[in-house]
C-alpha cells in the first residue's frame, strides 16, 4: 500500500526516560534517531515518579552498590536476574551523575552534593541498617529527570514525531524487526518508519486496574506489540501494588514520605508496621507494606466511616521538612483531599502501580525468545528498556527509586547496543510487505462504523475484573473467573464499534487500540497467576502462602495463543557470588 | 451540571459552534476532566487532550469561564454554570479542544533550554550549595501546559516572535543555575523589541499558572541582569 514513509538507524517508541535517555545516547553517537510518541515527551508518565532514583553514592550514610545490589535481589524475592541487577546497581552512581550533568536540578545538601534519602527496602552491609540511596529533587524527580533529558534531546537534535500512536511492528521474514507502523493523530494518517533497529520504551500497564497511579497513556501498547509480533511476555503476574496511593482516587504519594519519617497508623492509631515488619517497619518492601494495609482494613482496623483505608501521618515532621522535601505530594493533599498534610494524615490505600514483567530483555536490552535449546535467543533488531521490559532487575516485587534507574542504566545500555550493531549493518533490510498491510489493517479494523459494543464498556468491565480477580491477594477460584471473564471481554471486543471514525484527533479511535493492547496484556497477566502456585513477592495466594523455591524459581513466558512457558532465573551475577534464596523478613 | 463546550471538527465543513451538555450524579470533590470523560462516554467524538490526572503532565490545559486552567485539578464544585469550555486562546485549533502547539513548543526551544557547562565534565556530580539550588524552585516545576502564553496577549499578537512567559521562565531557569555557564550568550539571545521586551507586565501568565509559578517575576530578573551585566 502507498503511505507515508521514513527511514532511520534507530526507531525508538516511546518517549519517557527510558526512550529519551536512549535517544540521547544515540543522538551523541550520530546515529539517525526518530522518537515515536503518542504524547508530546514530557507529558510521559516517568513525569510522575516523585521520589527519587537509587544509587549507592554514600552521600549521606556509608554505601557501596554490592549493597544495593543485595536489597535489589531480596527485593525481587529471588525472582530477579543477579547478573542484570549487578550491572544495574554498579552503573547506578554513574547514571546519576549522568543526569547532575544534563543538568536535572537535584536537591542538595549542605556540602553541595546531591541530596538522599531513604526508601523501603534499604540496608547496609546486607541487611543491616537503614541505608540512605534514593536522590532526589524535593518529591519531583521524574518530573526534573524527563524534562532534562528531553532538553537534552532537544540540544542533541533528536528527531521526535510528537503525537503519533504506534500500531504494530513490521519485519522482515526471517523475524528481524525493521520498524514500525504508527498513526499521526492530528491527521489519522498512517506512516512507515524502518529502521535497522527498534527499541520498545512504552512503559508499563496500570490501566488494566480501576485505581491506579498510573496516568490514563499507561496502556502496555509496547508489550501488545511484542505478544503481536509472536514475542512472549515475561512475569506478568508479578504487578506492584503501591502501598499508599490516595485511598479511592489512586493518586501516588510518595515512598518518600515514609523515608522523610512518615508513618502509617490504623483505627487505633497503633503504628501496625511494627508487627509485619519489625526491623524495617514503614520501610518494608512495597508488596510486604501493601499486603499488611489490606490485611489491616480486612480485620476491621481500617479507617475512615467505611473503615477501608489506613491514614499516613507526616504532620509531625514539622512544615520545614514538608514544604522542602514533599511540596508535591502537599499540593497533591491539598487539591484532591482539602487536607493539609502538615496538619493532617492522609488517607491512603493500596493502589495498582508497576508492571514487574514485560517483554524479555537480557541486559544489554535485547529482546530474547527461547528458541530451540536455548531460552533466550535475541531477536534480531529488537530490543526494550523501562517498565515495558523485563531484564528481570526487580524479580517479583520492584525496590521504590529502581524504576527510574532501570530506565536510565538500561536505556543506555539498549543504546550502547545498538550503537555497536549499527556498526556492522550498514543498510536497511528488505521489508516484509505483508507485516506492514498487517500493521495497517488493524488501524483500518476501527473504520467500520456501527452500533456495536462501546470501547467504554469494554474498559470499563476489564478494570473491575483486574481488581477483583487479580488484586494483592490471589486465589485459586478467583483467578480462573478472572481468566474467564477477561476471555469473554476479549470475544465481546470483536464486536467493538466505534460511533465516531474520523480522522482527525480522533482520540476515540487511539483509545479503542489501548483497549485492545490492555485486553491481552490483561489475559497474561491473569493467566500467569493463575498458573504460578505459590506465593512470592507481589504475587500473593492464599492458597499457596509460601515461596516454593523447588519449582518456582523460574520465569514464566506467557505467548498470545495462552500457552505458559517457563525459563530459569539467572542467579549467577557478574564478578560477584550469587545471593542464594533464603527467608524474606524486614 | 451544564456545560457549553466549544466545537470543531474539520472533516465536517461545519463551523465551530457551542454544544450544550448535561451531566447528572456529580460526585462531591470530582474534577472537570472526569467529566469531560463522563461526557465523552456518551459522547465519543468530543476531543481532548489528558493523561496524568494529577496536574503534572500538562496535556489538558483548557480555558474554562474564561480563565486559563489544567482540568484535572479544577474541582468542578468551583465552576460556575453553564461551565463554558473553549480551546487555548490565540493558537490555532485542530479540533474541538485540541490546539496546535508548535508556536508554543518552538519557542521553548529557542531559549536553549538545557545546561550549558564548557568546563571538563567531573567524574562525579557538580557541587551546588543547598542556596544555589533554590533558586531554581518556582522554575524548574514548569510542565508546559501553555496557559500561561496563551493567556498573554503580547503572545496573542507576537506568536511568531515574543518567546511568551513559559520560555522566559524557562531562560530564567538556566540563567539562574550556578552550574550554567553561557550567561552572555543567554543574555545576548533575549534583546531586541520582541523576543522578551514584548513582555508589557499585564501578568495574565501570574494569574493563570496552575503550578503557581510566576513568569512576570522571571522576566524582571532578567531584566535586572541584563541592566547590571551592561555597566
Amino acid at each position: 500500500m502507498n503511505i507515508r514513509r521514513r527511514k532511520f538507524d534507530a526507531l525508538i517508541i516511546g518517549a519517557g526516560g527510558g526512550g529519551l535517555r536512549a535517544a540521547l545516547q544515540l543522538a551523541r553517537a550520530d546515529a539517525q534517531v526518530a522518537v515515536v510518541s503518542k504524547v508530546f515527551p514530557t507529558r510521559s508518565h516517568t513525569v510522575a515518579a516523585q521520589g527519587g532514583v537509587n544509587a549507592a553514592l554514600a552521600n549521606v550514610t556509608p554505601d557501596n552498590w554490592h549493597w544495593h545490589m543485595y536489597d535489589t535481589v531480596k527485593g525481587s524475592d529471588w525472582l530477579g536476574d543477579q547478573d542484570a541487577i549487578e550491572y544495574m546497581c554498579r552503573a547506578a552512581p554513574r547514571a546519576v551523575y549522568e543526569l547532575e550533568h544534563f543538568g536535572v536540578p537535584f536537591s542538595r545538601l549542605a556540602d553541595g552534593h546531591i541530596y538522599q534519602r531513604a526508601f523501603g527496602g534499604q540496608s547496609r552491609n546486607f541487611g543491616g541498617e537503614q541505608a540512605t540511596r534514593t536522590c532526589a529533587a524535593a518529591d519531583r524527580t521524574g518530573h526534573a529527570i524527563l524534562h532534562s533529558l528531553y532538553q537534552q534531546n532537544i540540544r542533541a537534535r533528536t528527531h521526535f514525531f510528537d503525537e503519533y500512536f504506534a500500531i504494530d511492528l513490521v519485519c522482515d521474514g526471517e523475524g528481524a524487526v525493521l520498524g514500525a507502523v504508527a498513526m499521526e493523530i492530528e491527521t489519522g494518517e498512517p506512516i512507515l518508519i524502518e529502521a535497522k533497529t527498534t527499541l520498545l520504551a512504552t512503559g508499563g500497564a496500570g490501566q488494566l486496574f480501576r485505581t491506579t497511579t498510573n496516568a490514563l497513556i499507561n496502556t502496555g501498547d509496547g508489550m501488545a506489540m511484542a505478544l503481536r509480533a509472536g514475542i512472549p511476555l515475561q512475569d506478568m503476574e508479578f504487578f506492584q501494588f503501591h502501598p499508599t496511593g490516595i485511598a479511592g482516587k489512586g493518586m501516588l504519594i510518595t515512598e518518600g514520605v515514609r523515608g522523610e519519617g512518615g508513618y502509617l497508623i490504623n483505627a487505633d492509631g497503633e503504628r501496625f508496621m511494627e508487627r509485619y515488619a519489625p526491623n524495617a517497619k514503614d520501610l518494608a518492601s512495597r508488596d510486604v507494606v501493601s499486603r499488611a494495609i489490606a490485611i489491616e482494613v480486612r480485620e476491621g482496623r481500617g479507617c475512615g466511616p467505611a473503615r477501608d483505608h489506613v491514614l499516613l501521618k507526616l504532620d509531625h515532621l514539622g512544615p520545614d521538612v514538608i514544604l522542602k522535601r514533599l511540596p508535591g505530594i502537599r499540593d497533591l493533599a491539598m487539591t484532591f483531599l482539602h487536607i493539609d498534610p502538615i496538619e493532617q494524615p492522609i488517607p491512603v490505600y493500596p493502589t495498582a502501580h508497576y508492571t514487574m514483567g514485560g517483554i524479555p530483555t537480557n541486559r544489554f536490552g535485547q529482546v530474547v525468545v527461547p528458541e530451540m535449546q536455548s531460552p533466550e535467543e535475541a531477536v534480531e533488531g529488537l530490543y526494550a528498556a523501562g517498565e515495558c521490559a523485563c531484564v528481570s532487575v526487580h524479580g517479583a516485587n520492584r525496590l521504590g527509586g529502581n524504576s527510574l534507574l532501570d530506565i536510565l542504566v538500561f536505556g543506555r545500555a539498549a543504546a550502547n547496543h545498538i550503537i555497536a550493531y549499527l556498526k556492522d549493518h550498514r543498510y536497511h533490510r528488505p521489508l516484509n510487505e505483508e507485516s506492514v498491510d498487517r500493521a495497517l489493517a488493524r488501524l483500518a479494523r476501527w473504520d467500520e462504523p456501527g452500533d456495536g459494543e462501546r470501547v467504554e464498556d469494554i474498559r470499563a468491565e476489564l478494570k473491575k475484573v483486574m481488581e477483583t480477580h487479580c488484586g494483592v491477594f490471589r486465589e485459586q477460584t478467583v483467578l480462573a473467573e478472572g481468566v474467564e471473564k477477561v476471555k469473554a471481554l476479549a470475544e465481546r471486543m470483536q464486536d467493538v464499534r466505534l460511533r465516531d471514525t474520523s480522522k482527525t484527533f480522533n482520540t476515540a479511535r487511539v483509545e479503542a487500540m489501548e483497549l485492545e493492547n490492555l485486553i491481552d496484556i490483561a489475559l497474561a497477566t491473569v493467566q500467569s497467576a493463575l498458573a504460578r502456585t505459590e506465593s512470592r513477592g507481589a504475587h500473593s495466594r492464599i492458597d499457596y502462602p509460601e515461596r516454593d523455591d523447588q519449582n518456582w524459581m523460574k520465569h514464566s513466558l506467557y505467548f498470545r495463543d495462552g500457552t505458559l512457558d517457563y525459563k530459569p532465573v539467572r542467579i549467577k551475577p557478574l564478578t560477584v557470588e550469587s545471593f542464594p534464596p533464603k527467608v524474606r523478613v524486614y | 451540571m451544564k456545560f457549553s463546550i466549544y466545537r470543531y471538527n474539520p472533516e465536517t465543513g461545519e463551523k465551530p459552534y457551542m454544544q450544550e451538555y448535561v451531566l447528572r450524579d456529580i460526585d462531591p470533590g470530582m474534577m472537570l476532566l472526569e467529566a469531560l470523560m463522563r461526557l465523552k462516554q456518551d459522547d465519543e467524538t468530543l476531543s481532548f487532550r489528558r493523561s496524568c490526572r494529577e496536574g503534572v503532565c500538562g496535556s489538558d490545559a483548557m480555558n474554562v469561564n474564561g480563565r486559563n486552567m489544567l482540568a484535572c485539578i479544577t474541582p468542578l464544585a468551583s465552576l460556575r454554570e453553564p461551565v463554558v469550555i473553549r480551546p487555548l486562546p490565540g493558537r490555532p485549533v485542530i479540533r474541538d479542544l485540541v490546539v496546535d502547539m508548535s508556536d508554543f513548543y518552538r519557542q521553548y526551544r529557542a531559549v536553549k533550554p538545557y545546561l550549558i557547562v564548557n568546563d571538563p565534565e567531573p567524574e562525579v556530580e557538580r557541587l551546588q550549595t543547598p542556596e544555589e539550588r533554590e533558586r531554581l524552585d518556582g522554575l524548574y516545576e514548569c510542565i508546559l501546559c501553555a496557559c500561561c502564553s496563551t493567556a498573554c496577549p503580547s503572545f496573542w499578537w507576537n506568536p511568531d516572535r515574543f518567546l511568551g512567559p513559559a520560555a522566559l521562565l524557562q531562560a530564567w531557569r538556566f540563567l539562574a543555575d550556578s552550574r550554567d555557564q553561557a550567561t552572555d550568550e543567554r543574555l545576548q539571545a533575549l534583546e531586541g523589541p520582541y523576543r522578551m521586551f514584548r513582555c508589557h507586565t499585564i501578568m495574565n501568565c501570574v494569574d493563570v499558572c496552575p503550578k503557581g509559578l510566576n513568569p512576570t517575576r522571571a522576566i524582571g530578573r532578567i531584566k535586572h541582569l541584563m541592566l547590571k551585566r551592561s555597566f
